[in-house]
């Protein structure tokens, strides 16, 4: 079977990219998910209780905004497609919900999930409470400190947050203990993994949940512009699910151009930085044969953003080749450029964006959208977790 | 064409001690004092670890014990340098190269396999490769170098990928002893592990067992024993490891505390 850009191969693969390389610890658990993922998101009863989930629990569908102030700026038509008005305030809960539903069908009963900028933590508490299920976050120790409402928001909603104090510290540390933690407790966990990484058949599930992002776009966008098809889709990628949804039911529109735009940090040569797609060379990380950030006997680099959600040195697989076959293209967002971008957005729109979201938004300026364009940036989440940071730098940003 | 894994386990049969440390830890060039000590104090076959910075399959132990090997300086090359002439001086111990397939596969796996080979190694273990990689792009060339691959089984491994495993190596079978990672607790009702170990015996598989994972001292390792042909330990002797500026001399009184 040959790969398509939404369909990776039985074998979990999209081009060179995907796969399952997982010691047999894991074996049994990612295999019975494998087979059986599929046959679930298909079922009707699965079908309609994540429908209903969707519509009355996280409030969808989220709006297609317009932003009007923002298009004047930059010449073009700018389209948030508001994510950030998620129930818990980002994308990262129409994983969460569908995965939970997923894991009682598989007869689980603790669910374990790892978290940089803490919104899939808190996502995944909140849908651990709705269905009454014990929740573990791994969390690094970093990122406790940088997000740390998320931190309080999730010991509310009655997870146990624990600290990965291995590496830097970060979102890469903390996968690597919610993995060893699904190696301990194979037979009643659960791993709900928060972006289109990890092993097959994840990048593949979570990329299907998240596609209703783009699905809902479709319609919006051919309601308020007349066409189903923009000129451009911008999102920002960590891992990639939020622009893994914003992008599938796109991926087959050659005419639709797609951008993911990853962190810089510090720049993306200053040796301070996420830009997997520019730095990273073809390795293995967390069981997914991918673009990784590696020194030459492939040892794992650490990364840097100031956005923990972007903080992460490799991308999802789908994500590594569509950068690897043009079919998006990539760009990198400096931490300063973030942040005057979130400035940007809060002053002609009244949002105020995730420091993640800003770095899609800051590549407004280099897309060379024209005034007859369309262009959808996706809102993928809120700022209220960044107040802190964004105090910490006023300077910058105001 | 036999190896040295094979005649190990001929020539003694039961209670077999293999033993797993870090390359590179304490010090940079430990490795070869390391191996000879383990071997003269009574370890039956030596597993080498190739440090990895995300180590996932490893619990605190060896993760601590694989960052301080990389800071040392450990990386495969030296490796390799290190290992050249050790069958001169160890000539019938197995060796065994332990690590994660991304730095194995950033080194070239033929240069691997090459290299390896040269050196006298006996054995890989790589847990992040899997199965049907292994046999699809691999297995030739381990053949060619007279690799032997060591594949892991565990509680949850279904009786038919058993079989598999059994049909894919002429080594060993590396029994992981419970839920967990290396140095695990492995806390599990009373009689859970025994019927385990007792379901994989009565398969009377091709190859020869091994129980690893949380297996750390004279009394564990007897226990491991009846039910095996011998068992791993890793972890604990990392530890008697830790702090120590003679490595060789701990690592010789720490097999002896276990086979004594
Ligand atoms: C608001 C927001 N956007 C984006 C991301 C990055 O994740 P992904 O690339 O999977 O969408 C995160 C991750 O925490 C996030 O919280």
């Amino acid at each position: 079977m040959s790969t398509t850009y939404q369909q990776p191969t039985e074998r979990g693969y999209y081009g060179q990219f995907g796969g399952a390389f997982i010691p047999e610890m894991l074996y049994p658990n990612v295999e019975e998910l494998r087979q059986q993922y599929l046959d679930i998101l298909a079922d009707p009863a699965f079908q309609q209780e994540y429908q209903q989930l969707l519509r009355d629990y996280v409030g969808r569908p989220t709006p297609l905004f317009e932003a009007k102030r923002l298009s004047a700026k930059y010449n073009t038509h700018v389209y948030l497609k508001r994510e950030d008005l998620c129930h818990t305030g980002a994308h990262k809960v129409n994983n969460t919900v569908g995965q939970i539903l997923l894991a009682k069908r598989l007869g689980k009963t603790r669910i374990i999930a790892e978290t940089g900028a803490g919104q899939h933590g808190v996502a995944t508490a909140t849908v651990c409470a709705l269905m009454g299920m014990q929740c573990i976050v791994y969390m690094g120790e970093i990122d406790m400190e940088r997000q740390k409402p998320n931190v309080y928001r999730m010991r509310l909603l009655g997870a146990e947050v624990r600290a990965a104090l291995s590496g830097s510290r970060t979102l890469k540390d903390a996968t690597n203990e919610a993995i060893r933690d699904w190696i301990s407790n194979p037979v009643d966990t659960h791993y709900i993994i928060g972006s289109v990484v990890g092993p097959h058949p994840y990048p593949d599930l979570v990329a299907r949940l998240q596609a209703v992002i783009s699905e809902e776009m479709r319609k919006q966008l051919l309601e308020k512009t007349g066409s189903e098809l923009p000129s451009y889709v911008v999102a920002c990628v960590g891992g990639g699910s939020n622009a893994a949804g914003a992008f599938y039911h796109f991926l087959e529109e050659p005419a639709v151009k797609l951008v993911a735009v990853e962190a810089a940090g510090h720049g993306v040569n200053s040796g301070h930085s996420a830009a997997t797609s520019v730095l990273g060379k073809p390795g293995i990380i967390h069981g997914s044969r991918t673009l990784l950030m590696q020194d030459e006997d492939g040892q794992i680099t650490e990364p840097y953003s100031l956005s923990a959600g972007l903080d992460y040195p490799g991308i999802g697989p789908l994500h590594a080749f569509l950068a690897d076959s043009g079919r998006a293209r990539f760009i990198s967002i400096e931490d300063e450029d973030a942040l005057r971008a979130v400035a940007e957005l809060s002053r002609l729109e009244g949002i105020i964006p995730a420091l993640e979201t800003a770095h899609a938004l800051a590549a407004l300026g280099q897309l060379g959208a024209g005034p007859d364009d369309v262009v959808v940036v996706n809102l993928s989440g809120r700022g209220d977790k960044d107040l802190e940071t964004y105090l910490k730098y006023a300077d910058t940003i105001l | 064409m036999q190896n040295r894994i094979q005649q190990a386990f001929q020539k003694k049969g039961k209670g077999l001690l293999n033993v797993y440390f870090t390359a590179g830890y304490p010090s940079l060039h430990d490795t070869v004092p390391l191996i000879k000590s383990l071997t003269q104090a009574g370890a039956d076959l030596i597993e080498i670890g190739m440090p990895f910075s995300d180590p996932l399959a490893d619990g605190p132990v060896i993760q601590a014990s694989s960052t301080a090997a990389l800071q040392n300086g450990m990386n495969m090359r030296v490796l390799f340098q290190q290992l050249e002439g050790i069958r001169q001086e160890v000539p019938e111990a197995p060796i065994l190269l332990m690590g994660y397939l991304n730095p194995v596969m950033q080194f070239g796996v033929e240069n691997f396999c090459r290299e390896a080979a040269a050196a006298g190694v006996d054995g890989v273990i790589l847990p992040d490769l899997p199965l049907d990689d292994y046999v699809a792009e691999y297995q030739d060339m381990f053949r060619r170098y007279n690799l032997r691959p060591v594949f892991l089984i565990t509680p949850q491994t279904a009786p038919e990928r058993i079989r598999r495993i059994d049909e894919l190596t002429d080594s060993f079978l590396y029994l992981v002893s419970g839920p967990g990672t290396t140095g695990g607790a492995n806390t599990q009702a009373e009689g859970v592990q025994e019927a385990y170990f007792q379901r994989i015996e009565a398969m009377n598989l091709r190859n020869p067992r091994l129980i690893g994972f949380g297996i750390g001292d004279k009394a564990s390792f007897q226990r491991a024993c009846q039910y095996a042909e011998g068992a791993i330990i890793g972890s604990a002797l990392i530890r008697a490891l830790e702090g120590t500026d003679d490595a060789p001399a701990a690592a010789a009184r720490f097999v002896s505390s276990v086979l004594k």
